[in-house]
């Protein structure tokens, strides 16, 4: 068979797809939280990273396709093996029920917690990026943001003061600000991370880089960089939902200003 | 076998047995009475009394695979209490004792299920699918001849007690009943590993293991998920580390096969 015929039809082949993409993946929520914790700093930093990404243009675009791409072939792969795991079960299964001996719990929920995130990259998708939920509080629908100062990337000014940027910053707050939304944020980012707990076990496995004589330690890192993506992504919605993190100063919402003016 | 009580009077237990007449016929659950057990006896020494009485009673006894009796061959394969092999580790059902049990104890019994691993009667199941991934690459083609002369061909001593470990595997199938997705890739990966792992084994690396994996998804078994519970229930103890060196044998021989050069001249040889 050919190497593309091993990737997509044979069992390890698509465990090895399932493995690259979780990579990416992963690699995407890391950066994609350092970018976000950004909003810990003064408004310029999230407004004018936000601005940033936009000014890309192009090169924006190919990471989406990326993503898109791996999210797709990451989904597919999960499917069609759990579809013919199901198969080589079915009819002939235990009749008692399952004893399990030593499956992680993150394991036996793998597939629950996906259905999850997947649930959740679609609603954060409708109401930061598409502004489909909550859209009175998304940021084309806020008054622009002024920046105070210029916004740095490895020293380059990419975004100057004075220019006017979406307000990032004050979208994410006010959505934060509804304890429902802030609830699912954070229960869905746990999930995630308890999904993380076994695919980042299971990509050392699926390259063939793991073995007794390190699994402990893997597990271990694997447990910490789990615990710190989730503490990270905790530390916005609960932020905003403690109210230690509040608008910036100046923030005037939209729709009173639109009363106030009709 | 740690025993689950050192004592020496006898015990009854209730067996929940899987009887099957034939393949493609309908199973159910049968209670049978077994009592008065020594709890030195093997499980299946237990079946064959139980099995005393059933055929004195002009019943059909329970069918039930079993050979050597010593843990070696593979060949006995129940899953008790929905664990294959029963309780314990690192031993075959032959290897399990009633001592491991308690008096009055309800001792549910099955087969090796699997759908690549058909019921042939009761607790006996078809597992020549595990033949069929031995003979895609399960050997060395060359004759490797008698005994070579010590140091004509370096092994180190740990890849020989590697390639040992998992020669262990007796290939009675207890990872793929053990395992949720019913994946044979323990087994596999043991075989695959065993050839690899020698300098003999070299020239038919690739082919090998990408001949067994392709097998073996013929052959309709899961996928591995990554629960390691088949090398939990493994009578062998063979981890599932060797899982992870198939799947980066298969993948570089998978690279490799697109980069490797082939040479232009066909026929003269098998080709």
């Amino acid at each position: 068979m050919s190497l593309a015929g091993n990737l997509f039809h044979s069992s390890i082949g698509r465990k090895f797809l399932m493995a690259l993409t979780g990579l990416i993946l992963v690699g995407f929520v890391v950066g994609h939280l350092v970018g976000n914790l950004q909003i810990f700093q003064d408004p310029d930093h999230i407004n004018g990273y936000a601005a940033f990404l936009h000014q890309m243009g192009p090169l924006l675009w190919v990471a989406r396709i990326v993503l898109l791409i791996s999210v797709g072939i990451h989904i597919w792969a999960a499917t069609a093996l759990a579809l013919e795991n199901k198969q080589a079960r079915t009819g002939n299964g235990p009749a008692t029920a399952k004893h399990w001996i030593q499956a992680t719990l993150s394991s036996r929920f793998v597939r629950w917690t996906g259905y999850v995130v997947l649930a959740f990259v679609i609603y954060h998708l409708a109401q930061f990026t598409l502004g489909v939920a909550g859209s009175a509080q998304f940021k084309e629908n806020l008054p622009r943001y002024v920046m105070a100062a210029d916004y740095r990337v490895a020293g380059f000014p990419v975004i100057k003061a004075g220019a006017e940027v979406l307000d990032v910053h004050s979208m994410v707050i006010l959505g934060f600000q509804n304890p429902i939304v802030s609830v699912f944020y954070i229960i869905a980012v746990g999930l995630l991370s308890f999904h993380l707990l076994h695919g980042i076990d299971s990509f050392f496995q699926t390259m063939g880089w793991r073995s007794a004589k390190w699994s402990g330690a893997l597990r271990k890192l694997t447990l910490v960089f789990c615990l710190a993506y989730f503490l990270g992504n905790l530390a916005i919605p609960g932020s905003v939902l403690t109210g230690m993190k509040g608008l910036r100063e100046g923030f005037r919402a939209p729709s009173t200003s639109r009363t106030a003016r009709r | 076998m740690v025993a689950s009580s050192t004592s020496k009077s006898s015990l009854s237990v209730t067996l929940r047995v899987w009887r099957q007449a034939g393949p493609n016929q309908p199973g159910k659950f049968v209670d049978y009475a077994a009592k008065d057990l020594n709890p030195d006896m093997s499980f299946l020494e237990m079946l064959d009394v139980v099995n005393d009485d059933i055929t004195t009673k002009g019943e059909e006894p329970i069918a039930f695979a079993h050979d050597c009796r010593e843990g070696i061959c593979g060949t006995c394969s129940c899953t008790i209490n929905g664990k294959p092999h029963g309780p314990g580790r690192g031993i075959a059902t032959c290897q399990l004792y009633m001592r491991s049990f308690h008096d009055g104890d309800l001792i549910v019994v099955e087969p090796f299920r699997a759908r690549s691993f058909p019921v042939i009667k009761d607790l006996i199941t078809d597992r020549s699918a595990f033949d069929k991934i031995m003979q895609a690459g399960g050997f060395i083609t060359v004759r490797t001849g008698a005994a070579p002369d010590a140091n004509s061909i370096p092994v180190p001593k740990h890849d020989a007690d590697l390639a040992m470990d998992a020669a262990a595997c007796i290939g009675c199938g207890a990872c793929v009943a053990a395992c949720r997705n019913a994946s044979a890739m323990l087994f596999v990966s043991a075989k695959v590993s065993q050839l690899g792992l020698f300098p003999q084994g070299q020239p038919e690396r690739d082919k090998r293991v990408l001949a067994m994996v392709s097998t073996m998804d013929a052959m309709g078994f899961g996928n591995c998920t990554n629960q390691y519970e088949c090398s939990a229930a493994c009578p062998k103890t063979i981890s599932h580390d060797f899982i992870a060196r198939m799947n980066r044998d298969y993948l570089k021989a998978s690279f490799r096969s697109v980069f490797k050069p082939v040479s232009n001249s066909t026929g003269g040889g098998a080709a």
